[in-house]
């Protein structure tokens, strides 16, 4: 457990979950997320969990960006607020 | 409207910190979570299943029933989507 | 922007040579990867979910790049529910089986009334029948739900 590779990745999350949030376009917060979704797969692995890493990774990552562009593609791109 | 949802996800936030510092201490041996049955797991796991990935032998056999249950909210999720969106042609 | 349909049939029906070779070419080690990761389980990291999922991702990437309805060429729509359901069947009538043969709910070892190997194997065999039956449901149930999401429900063409 490397503190300053923890910490680089942590700020990474947190800028990634706060520009998740803030940005209008929906398929950019998607993109956004999905990235979101890799550097928590980096902390697991980097933390010993390997086999939740492979999870965050193939489900969050990689199956969930794909559902949420497929709800996307069915509904409206732009958000309200 | 805004700033009671900020001001209700600061203390919120602020809550769960809060709730943090009773946790154990990362990767400490001696913690309760680490001291009861962590430790039979540890030393006994391919003993008594002859499975040498720790976390397969515990996610399939002793916690079986958390991995039936996973398979099984899963199912149902497929197939509440499959009811909910799917129509048939002739409708 | 909401797209209609016939935009979208419009968008299908535009193939992109480069596309559809890259992948031709990625989908066959996509799914080996992906058995390899249900089948070597017990040594490695992963399991039946990764698995499941990586084989899933790979006809979904099929479905992203030749259109929905090709992909239902290769996985009809009955035979993904018949997989999910005997994914589904194969880790509950494993645990009732347990149970049945006078053992506790999920107890692999008394598996060995019917085939008489060792107890201890018997427990390691068990996790891998029951891994092979998450790795079934996971991969048709997110099939199911992709196809579902991206069509509308209509099953006649996708993204």
């Amino acid at each position: 457990m490397i503190w300053q590779l923890d910490l680089f990745l942590l700020m990474l999350v947190v800028i990634c979950a706060l520009a998740t949030i803030t940005v209008k376009d929906l398929l950019s917060a998607t993109i956004i997320f999905s990235a979101y979704s890799f550097l928590m797969c980096l902390l697991w692995a980097e933390m010993g969990a390997v086999d939740v890493a492979f999870t965050e990774a193939t489900v969050g990552a990689g199956v969930s960006t794909i559902f949420f562009i497929a709800a996307i593609f069915r509904t409206t791109r732009r958000s309200k607020d | 409207m805004k700033l009671p949802a900020l001001l209700a996800t600061l203390v919120t936030g602020a809550l769960l910190l809060y709730g943090t510092a009773d946790f154990a201490v990362w990767g400490d041996p001696k913690s309760p979570p680490n001291s009861n049955i962590s430790v039979h797991y540890v030393e006994q796991a391919v003993k008594e299943t002859h499975v040498p990935n720790i976390v397969t032998a515990i996610l399939g056999d002793y916690r079986g029933y958390d991995t039936m249950f996973e398979l099984v909210v899963i199912y149902c999720a497929g197939m509440a989507v499959m009811g909910i969106l799917r129509r048939r042609e002739d409708s | 922007m909401k797209i209609t349909s016939h935009e979208a049939r419009e968008r299908i029906s535009h193939r992109d040579t480069i596309l559809e070779t890259t992948v031709r070419l990625m989908i066959p080690f996509i799914q080996l990867y992906g058995l390899y990761v249900i089948v070597h389980g017990h040594y490695s990291p992963g399991g039946g979910f990764q698995g499941g999922v990586v084989l899933g991702a790979s006809l979904i990437m099929f479905a992203l790049a030749f259109g929905l309805t090709a992909s239902k060429n290769y996985m009809t729509e009955s035979l993904n529910i018949i997989i999910a359901n005997a994914g589904a069947l194969i880790f509950t009538g494993i645990a009732a089986l347990c149970a049945l043969l006078g053992g506790m709910f999920l107890d692999y070892s008394v598996l060995a009334n019917i085939l008489p190997i060792d107890p201890i194997s018997w427990r390691s065999h068990g996790i891998f029948l029951v891994e092979v039956g998450v790795g079934m449901g996971v991969m048709t149930i997110m099939i199911s739900i992709y196809w579902d999401m991206a069509s509308a429900g209509r099953l006649d063409e996708g993204l």
